[in-house]
């Protein structure tokens, strides 16, 4: 489903990814672990299509097409989306209609006829039970006031609603308390299906107890230093990184 | 005086020689318009409230010659283009005067007096001759002056004391309908008894893609206790010139809130001034102004606190796309006794293109040592992170960047308690962003 080779992008003169190889296969769960600054955020932002990053090098093949040649709406048309880290609070835009917009902006290019807000209602009244969300925060403007929780559970609505076949979420765990963090993983782990790929970016080994990986990866300045299964991602949360950070700096 | 005032004291003579069955303190208040008008001529960039506004093109434009184009207009359009309902209470005037067939007074609740001006002139009544041109400081402002001298119609509603309006009443000017006449001088007397309760909508509109000139002025007298809101919402046509001044004055506990919503015309300035003249008294002032192409709008406001207690809340936002030229003036003035006044302003202004420009100038003038005064104004962009945000749920750029300048308006639309307006206003940004 992804291909991502030799990747490199930049930011203001900085190479923060610097050679990215990734193969992620079609139902595939994917952790990207790391130290802060390894890259993790860059990469999920890249994929996404966030312009101040500037890819130098590489390729991007996304169910057979160029990645990187789409514009970021073209994508998420194209089934990708990017959980943010820090949902942007949107004073003025409920997630009702904010969300119906973007579904049809979607549907529209997939040749399918827009949902009317009758069908919408009950579409995202169905959804909002996976992220135990109370209906009226989805009338309120988009994450506005909206504790660090709430606009996870958001997130993943988004994400249930819009219905992806490639799912970037991005620290999705950070700043949850563990009764957030569960409902979070299980709106999450409800939303694994055969022919929808994912790959959870996170510091800690915490989330990956919920939301169990196929496969483990750590990006270290830029790089993929180790990959291996669900195992690896214990073994780090026992020995940290700075063992493998060792392994890969030496000559 | 300039040579190009002179056009307007020319019409004025000429006016006064026709010879009019006007009452003798109208005569004499209009002979004092005229004359402080002479005396002041137009604004001009050298006086420090008109520092980015230049009424030049008004000044010179030639509003003698007439118009070439006569338009019927239908009454669907008309209440389209106001915002207005069918069934709403309403006064229609066509070119500044009163157009009684397509008014309509059938739902007024009796004791309530809603008529033109023109019609109360003729009944000449105490109330009239001690009410109108009572707060309107014609002998400072030039352009309430001009008004002043050339009072001959509007609107004229006084609701008794204790008595509450459930629907709104709405005053719809027209301009460039069916029609000759280029420069008009509407005109809108609003009284509300003590305890008294009211909801105003004054709209202009032009029918026409000629240039004209539309001088208005409104004074507002909320009695103590009294509550009213008053919208103010100008689509003229786009070589439209409009000057509007709206000069308020509260009693002890009256509540006002004056919406002021500028959608089109080509030079544009508003003056809002509330005197909050009795203890306790409370305003909110809301503005939302919309330019493009080589829109010049500026808003100016002062509100005064004369007595203890009183309360001003100002928020005005500005959306500039194209050549447009947003300028805001915000004054609040705290006099000696005006103890524990609560003044905050906030001015905020978007800018859609490099070459839309913005003024604000927020001026606090306090002269009482125990008050709470607060003011800010920013300018800004299109938050980069918001437009990635959106895009990244598949709206495209423009999508994105018309809802998000819908959003920026939302909050001063929210604001407008007259659910009908507030819908078709919300319905017409989003529309109006559609291009941008």
């Amino acid at each position: 489903m992804l291909d991502i080779r030799s990747l490199r992008a930049k930011v203001a003169d900085k190479e923060i990814l610097r050679g990215i190889d990734l193969h992620v296969g079609t139902g595939e769960v994917h952790a990207i672990m790391g130290p802060n600054g390894s890259g993790k955020s860059t990469l999920a932002h890249v994929l996404a299509g966030r312009e101040n990053f500037q890819v130098t090098g590489g390729e991007v093949i996304y169910q057979g097409k160029d990645l990187l040649a789409m514009n970021p709406e073209t994508r998420a048309r194209e089934g990708v989306f990017l959980a943010f880290q820090y949902p942007v609070e949107i004073p003025g835009v409920s997630t009702v209609y904010f969300l119906r917009a973007a579904l049809n902006a979607a549907r529209k290019y997939r040749g399918l006829e827009e949902l009317d807000a009758m069908d919408f209602l009950a579409l995202i009244k169905e959804r909002m039970k996976l992220v135990e969300m109370d209906q009226a925060l989805a009338n309120r403007p988009l994450n506005e006031g909206f504790s660090g929780g709430e606009k996870k559970r958001n997130e993943i609505l988004q994400m249930a609603v819009l219905d992806p076949t490639l799912a970037l979420l991005d620290e999705t765990d950070s700043g949850l308390d563990i009764d957030a963090l569960r409902v979070v993983a299980n709106g999450v782990n409800a939303l694994r299906r055969p022919d929808r790929a994912m790959i959870v970016i996170t510091h800690y080994q915490r989330l990956l107890n919920y939301i169990v990986p196929d496969f483990v990866h750590v990006l270290f300045d830029g790089r993929i230093i180790k990959s291996g299964t669900k195992e690896l991602a214990l073994e780090l949360e026992r020995r940290g990184y700075d063992w493998l950070k060792a392994e890969a700096t030496a000559p | 005086m300039a040579s190009t005032e002179t056009q307007y004291l020319d019409a004025f003579r000429e006016c006064r020689a026709r010879g009019n069955a006007s009452p003798a303190w109208l005569n004499e208040l209009r002979e004092a318009g005229i004359a402080s008008f002479t005396s002041l001529g137009f604004p001009t960039p050298k006086i420090e409230e008109w520092k980015y506004t230049n009424l030049g093109p008004i000044a010179a434009f030639d509003f003698s010659r007439r118009s070439g184009t006569r338009k019927k207009i239908s009454q669907a359009d008309l209440l389209s283009e106001a915002f207005a309902d069918a069934s709403a209470t309403r006064l229609v005037f066509l070119n500044g005067v009163y157009a009684p067939e397509l008014s309509s007074r059938d739902r007024l609740p009796e004791g309530v007096r809603l008529q033109s001006l023109a019609e109360s002139i003729k009944g000449d009544d105490e109330f009239l001759s001690t009410q109108l041109g009572r707060y309107a400081r014609y002998r400072q402002q030039s352009l309430v002056a001009l008004n002043t001298a050339f009072i001959g119609d509007g609107a004229v509603l006084v609701v008794p004391p204790g008595r509450r309006l459930a629907e709104p009443v709405q005053l719809i000017y027209v301009s460039g309908a069916d029609g000759e006449q280029l420069v008009t001088h509407p005109r809108t007397l609003i009284f509300l008894g003590a305890g008294s309760e009211a909801k105003i909508i004054e709209s202009y509109i032009g029918m026409t893609r000629e240039s004209y000139f539309c001088n208005a002025v409104t004074e507002l007298i909320a009695e103590r206790d009294s509550l009213a809101e008053h919208c103010r919402v100008q689509r003229e046509g786009e070589a439209a010139f409009h000057t509007g001044t709206f000069e308020a004055k509260l009693g002890r506990g009256a509540h006002l809130t004056a919406h002021a919503v500028t959608l089109a015309g080509s030079l544009v300035r508003n003056d809002v001034h509330v005197a909050l003249e009795g203890e306790g008294a409370e305003c909110i002032l809301n503005g939302l102004y919309l330019g493009a192409g080589r829109q010049h709008i500026d808003n100016s406001t002062v509100i005064e606190h004369v007595k203890p207690r009183a309360r001003s809340f100002e928020l005005y936002k500005g959306i500039l796309n194209g050549a447009a030229h947003g300028v805001f003036n915000g004054k609040i003035v705290v006099h000696k006794d005006a103890q524990k006044s609560d003044a905050r302003q906030v001015n905020k202004n978007l800018l859609l293109s490099d070459d839309a420009v913005v003024n604000t100038k927020p001026q606090l003038e306090i002269h009482a040592d125990d008050v709470k005064c607060s003011h800010g104004s920013t300018i800004g962009q299109i938050d980069p992170d918001a437009l990635f945000y959106f895009r990244s749920r598949g709206l495209g750029l423009a999508e994105a960047r018309r809802l998000l300048s819908s959003a920026f308006a939302a909050d001063v639309v929210a604001r407008i308690k007259v659910a009908s307006l507030r819908q078709r206003l919300d319905e017409y940004i989003l529309e109006k962003f559609r291009e941008i």
